[in-house]
C-alpha cells in the first residue's frame, strides 16, 4: 500500500523507456529531429551548390585562385587618395577603391547627420513655415529612390554648372565664390588646399606613404583632444567640490587649436588657391563631379531619414522631463543640452547606426555617376579584365561585410556606453 | 477702512462692463503670425529665410513649369516651340509614355499588363481593407498565377501545374494532420516538391499537347519601365513578409542550429550592398546551378531582392517579437496552445501590429531599391531615361524625365506610408 502511494508522488518521474516514436511526439526530442532534418537539408543544398560550382569551373577551364590580385591592373583610377598608376596591381586598385568608398562614406555620414539633426529639430519647431518646409524636405527625399537623387545631382553638376571657360575674360559669365577661392564648374568643384612650405617629406609605411607634416598635425590634434578631456574632467571636479564651474572655453580652444596653429606656422602652411590655367583650373583640390553627386545624393537623402530618427527620439522623451527642467529654472537651451538630448540620444543612436551602415552600402551606387569606389574597381573593371567573377565578387562581399560588421561593432560599443544605467 | 472708502469713492459701478475684444496683437491673424512666425528674433530670421527659399524656388522653377510644351516629337522641335523662352518639355513623357510604362512589351498586348495591374489592385484590396468581403481573399491567393500568366503568357498549364503543387501539398497536409504536425508539414513539403519536380513537367507537356490554350509568350527582355519596377517590387513585397516572419521565428528559436543558420543568413545579407547580390544573380548564378541551366533574369532579380528584403523584414519583426511582454508567451502556453497556434493566434497579431511602421518602411525601401536593377541591364525607368537620352531626338533632356520618374515613385511610396499610418491608427487599442 505504502509503496504504491510512493510511486504516485510527483517527485518520482516515470521511468519510461525511450521509444522511437518519441522523436515525433515528445517535445523534448522533437526539436532534435527537426534540427537533424534541417541540417541534413542544408548540407545537401550546400553540397549541391559547391558541386555545381566545381563542375562549372572545370567545364570553363578556370581555377579558383586570388593570384590575379598581384597582376598589373592596367587601368586608371581618376580619384587617387594614395599613389596609384595603371602599372600597379589589381590589389592596389582595390585598395584605392576601398579608400574612395571610405572617403565618400565619411563625408556623406557627416552631411546626413548635420542635415538630419537640423531638419529633425526644426520639424518640431513652433514656426509654422519652417516646420512645413522641413516636412516637405523629409517626405520628398524619403519617398524617391536614392539612385534617382544621385543621378539628378550628377546631372545638375555636369549640365547646369558653368564650364571653366566661362570664368575667363574681362567680363566672365561665371565667378568664383568666397573671395575667389572656390570654383564650381561642370568638371567638378575646385577648393583651396593646404600646402606646407617646409615639407618634411613622406614616411613609407609599405602600402601608403603619408606626409610627415600631416601625421604630426594629426598627432598634435589627437593629443589636444585628450588634453581637453582632462581639462573638462578637472572642471567637473571643481564644480562638484565648490559648486562653481570654472570657465574652460578659452583653455579648450587654446589646447585644441594652439599647437596645431603653431605647427602650421612652423611648417609654413599656406592656402593654394585654384587658378584658371589653359582650359581648366589647376592647383587647389579638385573634387570630382562624381564625388560631389554621390556626396550630395547620399547625404541629403539619408539626412531625411536621420531627421525622422532625431524627431522621434526627441518626441520619445516625455514632456515631464522638459517641464521638470523648466521648474528647476533651466533655460530652454540648457534644458535641451542637459536634459533632453542625453536621453534622446539613447533612442537616436541605434537607428542612426543603421543609417550609417546604409550610407556605406549605398556608396556602391557610385557606378551610376562613374565614382571609382570598391565596386567600380574590384567589382567592376578588375572582374571584367581578369574574368574572375567568383573570386572578385566573393572578396568584395567579404570586404563590405567586414566594414559593415566593424562599423556596427564600434557603434554598439558606443551605444553600450551611453545606454541607460539602470539600477 | 470701509468708512474712508465710502467717503472717497463717490461712484461704484453696479453692472459688469461688456467684454472687450483682446488687443489687436493678440487676436486673429496677427496673433497667429506673432506666435507661429515671429515669436522671437531667431524665429523671425528662420521665417524670413524660409520665405526667401520658397520664393527663390518659385521664381526659378515656376515659369519653367508653367511654360510647358506637351506636344513635340523631339527636343529640337520643342525648343522651336518655346522660341528661346525658358520652359519645360514634358512632350517627352507623352512621346515615350508607353516605353516608360511598359518598356518594349509588344504594343498589341498592352492590355495584359494593364489588366494585371487592375487585378492586382483587386487582389490587394481585401488584404488592405478589412471591410471588404473575406471571400475576395480566394482571388488574392489565385492572383500570383493569374498575374504571371497575363504578363508572361505561354501555356496556361504551367501556372496551373505550379498551383496544383500547392494543392498536392495541402492534401498531403490534411491527410497526415492527425499523425503529427511534424510529419504533416514534412509530408506537405515532400508532396509539393515531388509534384513540381516529377509530375508537373509531364503534366504540363501532356495538357499543352491536348489542350493548347494560353496567351502569346512574351520574353522577359521585353519588360521595361515601371512594369519592371512594379513586378519586382510587388513580388518582393508579397514574398518577403511571410519569409521574414519565418526567419525571425528561426532567429528566436531555441534550436541552436536553426538559430545560428538564421543569424548568419541575416547578418550576411544585411552586411553587403544589394547591388552585389544583384551582380551575383546576373554573373555568378550560372556557376552555382547545374551546367546548362539558365533561367529568367527578372526571376533571378526577384529572388535576390526578396532575399535582401527578407533579412531586413526578419529584423523588424524580431523587434516586434522582442517588444511583446513575456506574459503573452506564457499565457499562450498556459492555454495549452502548441507553438504554431500560439504564434498564429496570440504572438504574431500583436508583434506584427507593433512592427507595422518598420514593415512598411522595408516595403518602401524594397520598392525604391528596384531602381538598382538598371546596373544589371534591366530597363527600369532610369535605364529607359538613359535610353531615351541616347536617341538623337531627345538627346539632352534631363529634368523632365527625372521629375516624372521621381513623381511616380513618390506617389507609390507616399501612399504606402500613408496607408501604414492609417493602419496604425485603426489597430491602435490603447486609448491614449
Amino acid at each position: 500500500m505504502s509503496s504504491t502511494s510512493d510511486a504516485r508522488t510527483p517527485t518520482a518521474a516515470p521511468k519510461a523507456a525511450f521509444r522511437l516514436s518519441m522523436l515525433l511526439y515528445d517535445q523534448r526530442y522533437r526539436s532534435i529531429t527537426i534540427q537533424i532534418i534541417f541540417l541534413f537539408a542544408l548540407m545537401l543544398g550546400i553540397a549541391w551548390l559547391v558541386d555545381n560550382t566545381i563542375n562549372n569551373l572545370r567545364a570553363l577551364g578556370k581555377d579558383f585562385s586570388f593570384s590575379f590580385l598581384t597582376a598589373p591592373a592596367g587601368y586608371d583610377i581618376n580619384q587617387r587618395p594614395i599613389e596609384y598608376d595603371s602599372q600597379m596591381t589589381h590589389g592596389r586598385a582595390a585598395l584605392v577603391g576601398l579608400l574612395n568608398t571610405a572617403i565618400l562614406a565619411v563625408m556623406a555620414c557627416a552631411l546626413a547627420t548635420i542635415l538630419g539633426v537640423i531638419a529633425g529639430v526644426l520639424r518640431l519647431s513652433n514656426n509654422w513655415i519652417v516646420a512645413r518646409l522641413m516636412t516637405v524636405y523629409v517626405e520628398l527625399f524619403r519617398n524617391i529612390p536614392t539612385l534617382v537623387w544621385i543621378i539628378i545631382f550628377g546631372a545638375i553638376m555636369t549640365e547646369s554648372m558653368p564650364a571653366p571657360s566661362a570664368f575667363r575674360g574681362d567680363d566672365p559669365s561665371a565667378s568664383m565664390f568666397l573671395n575667389e577661392s572656390v570654383a564650381v564648374t561642370n568638371r567638378g568643384v575646385y577648393i583651396p588646399s593646404i600646402q606646407f612650405a617646409n615639407s618634411l617629406g613622406t614616411v613609407n609605411l609599405g602600402v601608403v606613404s603619408p606626409s610627415i607634416n600631416w601625421l604630426l598635425v594629426f598627432a598634435v590634434l589627437i593629443a589636444g583632444i585628450y588634453a581637453n578631456k582632462a581639462i573638462l574632467k578637472n572642471a567637473t571636479a571643481v564644480q562638484n567640490a565648490t559648486g562653481i564651474r570654472p570657465k574652460t572655453w578659452w583653455k579648450s580652444l587654446a589646447v585644441l587649436l594652439g599647437p596645431v596653429l603653431v605647427l602650421f606656422i612652423v611648417f609654413g602652411a599656406f592656402l593654394e588657391y585654384p587658378e584658371l590655367r589653359g582650359f581648366n583650373f589647376a592647383d587647389g583640390t579638385h573634387l570630382r563631379n562624381s564625388l560631389i553627386a554621390m556626396w550630395l545624393g547620399l547625404g541629403i537623402y539619408t539626412g531625411a531619414f536621420v531627421a525622422e530618427i532625431v524627431r522621434s527620439g526627441i518626441l520619445a522623451i516625455s514632456r515631464g522631463q522638459s517641464e521638470a527642467a523648466f521648474a528647476l529654472g533651466m533655460q530652454p537651451g540648457k534644458t535641451m543640452r542637459l536634459v533632453i538630448l542625453p536621453q534622446a540620444l539613447r533612442v537616436i543612436v541605434p537607428p542612426l547606426i543603421s543609417q550609417y551602415l546604409n550610407i556605406t552600402k549605398n556608396t556602391s551606387l557610385g557606378l551610376a555617376v562613374g565614382y571609382m569606389d570598391l565596386r567600380s574597381t574590384l567589382g567592376g573593371i578588375t572582374i571584367n579584365q581578369t574574368g574572375r567573377e567568383l573570386e572578385g565578387m566573393l572578396l568584395m562581399m567579404l570586404i563590405y561585410l567586414a566594414v559593415s560588421l566593424s562599423i556596427s561593432g564600434a557603434m554598439n560599443i558606443y551605444n553600450n556606453r551611453i545606454m541607460l544605467k539602470e539600477r | 477702512m470701509s468708512d474712508t472708502h465710502s467717503n472717497t469713492v463717490s461712484y461704484v459701478r453696479d453692472s459688469m462692463l461688456p467684454q472687450q475684444e483682446p488687443p489687436l496683437k493678440d487676436r486673429g491673424a496677427v496673433k497667429w503670425l506673432r506666435e507661429n512666425l515671429f515669436s522671437g528674433w531667431l524665429n523671425t530670421v528662420l521665417t524670413l529665410l524660409s520665405i526667401l527659399t520658397v520664393w527663390f524656388i518659385i521664381i526659378e522653377i515656376g515659369p519653367w513649369l508653367m511654360n510647358t510644351v506637351w506636344n513635340a516629337g523631339s527636343l529640337r522641335e520643342c525648343r522651336e516651340i518655346l522660341d528661346g523662352t525658358s520652359g519645360a518639355c514634358f512632350a517627352v513623357i507623352k512621346d515615350r509614355w508607353h516605353q516608360l510604362m511598359f518598356g518594349f512589351y509588344p504594343p498589341e498586348y498592352y492590355w495584359r499588363p494593364v489588366l494585371a495591374f487592375v487585378l492586382m489592385l483587386v487582389a490587394v484590396a481585401p488584404i488592405l481593407f478589412a471591410e471588404l468581403p473575406r471571400k475576395m481573399l480566394y482571388f488574392s491567393a489565385l492572383f500570383p498565377f493569374v498575374g504571371y500568366h497575363l504578363l508572361w503568357g505561354g501555356s496556361i498549364w504551367l501556372p496551373v501545374a505550379v498551383l496544383l503543387g500547392f494543392v498536392a501539398g495541402y492534401i498531403a497536409f490534411r491527410l497526415l494532420d492527425r499523425m503529427s504536425s511534424l510529419i504533416s508539414t514534412l509530408g506537405a513539403v515532400a508532396a509539393t516538391l515531388a509534384w513540381w519536380f516529377l509530375l508537373a513537367g509531364p503534366f504540363n507537356a501532356a495538357m499543352t499537347s491536348v489542350l493548347p490554350i494560353g496567351l502569346e509568350f512574351v520574353r522577359s527582355d521585353a519588360f521595361g519601365g515601371f512594369l519592371v519596377s512594379v513586378v519586382i517590387g510587388v513580388s518582393g513585397i508579397a514574398l518577403s513578409l511571410p519569409l521574414g516572419i519565418l526567419l525571425a521565428l528561426g532567429r528566436r528559436s531555441e534550436m541552436i542550429f536553426v538559430k545560428s543558420v538564421c543569424v548568419v543568413f541575416i547578418e550576411f545579407i544585411r552586411g553587403v550592398p544589394l547591388i552585389t547580390l544583384l551582380f551575383t544573380a546576373s554573373l555568378l548564378l550560372n556557376y552555382f546551378l547545374p551546367p546548362g541551366t539558365s533561367f529568367d533574369l527578372i526571376l533571378r532579380v526577384i529572388i535576390m531582392v526578396t532575399l535582401f528584403a527578407t533579412a531586413y523584414m526578419a529584423e523588424v519583426i524580431r523587434g516586434g517579437l522582442a517588444a511583446l511582454p513575456k506574459g503573452q508567451y506564457e499565457a499562450a502556453d498556459a492555454l495549452g496552445l502548441d507553438y504554431w497556434k500560439a504564434q498564429r493566434l496570440i504572438i504574431m497579431p500583436q508583434a506584427l501590429k507593433i512592427s507595422i511602421p518598420g514593415i512598411v518602411n522595408t516595403f518602401i525601401g524594397l520598392f525604391k531599391d528596384t531602381t538598382l536593377v538598371v546596373f544589371i541591364g534591366l530597363l527600369d525607368p532610369i535605364g529607359l531615361s538613359n535610353a531615351i537620352r541616347a536617341d538623337t531626338n531627345w538627346n539632352g533632356i534631363y529634368w523632365e524625365l527625372f521629375i516624372f520618374i521621381g513623381a511616380l515613385f513618390f506617389i507609390f511610396c507616399f501612399s504606402m506610408s500613408r496607408y501604414s499610418q492609417y493602419l496604425e491608427r485603426k489597430l491602435k487599442t490603447d486609448h491614449r
